[in-house]
């Protein structure tokens, strides 16, 4: 397949991505770059100084909405992918209604807790949709303990070992592979049903 | 009874366990976790009450900060 049929058959799909922090920026962008047609994309934060170390955000873009401006990113990237931004807090609620129309969701949260919560969501109200989440990211190096996997409709990318702490940062060399990781899950899954596939 | 944990074949000396017997006997400390039992999943609130049986595939996902 060259890249206008991968842009022709990814025009009309619709990607899902729950957090607009480290995964979920450089996911969305990676995404938007090879031509996903459409992003629905969620994040109740403002952009920190401290996330720049990591996060898809301009240095002027401190203080505003991560969200909004990660579809203004989008759009000077590529103003072809549609991206709807809600600014606002995702919980078991409204996961169902902003997502039911996504082929793949990506999992882009940072707390154990939130990823706990979507996980549990899209099982019991989009059973059929694979979500891909990012597991595992912290610190630096250690290039090969960096892995995805599939249970069913789940895909789990990262080293599903090292948590965030004080001595252990999410940067953006780690984070980076893990998202970008999980955009290639999402391009893997949307392309699978074409005639040509390396598997 | 012999089930499958995370992909891996596993043995137990009982006919039966809960979910938060499993954790306890493998030493399992996780806060945050999914837990599957032939791919049903099972809340938090089941722990104690959802069984286990011979021939069961249980999956725990350890679930970590970071993104």
């Amino acid at each position: 397949m060259n890249f206008s049929q991968i842009k022709e058959k990814l025009k009309d799909k619709t990607v899902g991505v729950a957090g607009c922090g480290g995964l979920g920026s450089n996911c969305a962008v990676a995404l938007a770059r090879v031509g996903v047609g459409k992003l629905i994309i969620a994040d109740f934060d403002v952009i920190d100084e401290g996330n720049l170390n990591r996060q898809y955000f301009f240095y002027h873009q401190i203080g505003e909405k991560k969200s909004l401006c990660l579809q203004q990113n989008i759009h000077l990237i590529n103003p072809t992918t549609r991206v709807t931004a809600h600014d606002l807090m995702l919980d078991s609620n409204n996961i169902y209604e902003i997502f039911k129309d996504c082929d793949v969701i990506v999992e882009a949260f940072d707390k154990a807790e939130m990823k706990q919560m979507i996980i549990e969501a899209v099982l019991d109200k989009l059973p059929q949709t694979p979500l891909v989440i990012g597991l595992g990211v912290a610190g630096w190096g250690d290039n090969n303990s960096i892995g995805c996997r599939q249970l069913d409709y789940l895909y789990i990318c990262g080293d599903e070992k090292r948590e965030v702490t004080d001595q252990l940062p999410p940067l953006a060399p780690r984070v980076g592979i893990v998202a970008n990781m999980q955009a290639n899950t999402v391009l893997e899954i949307l392309l699978k049903d074409s005639s040509w596939t390396l598997y | 009874m012999d089930i499958i944990l995370n992909n891996r074949p596993e043995s137990f000396d009982f006919e039966k366990l809960t979910i938060s017997e499993i954790l306890k006997l493998k030493n399992y400390s996780f806060k945050m976790m999914v837990v599957r039992i032939n791919g049903r999943l099972i809340k938090k609130p089941e722990y104690n009450l959802a069984d286990v049986v011979d021939g069961d595939d249980v999956q725990i996902l350890h679930l970590i900060s970071g993104g």
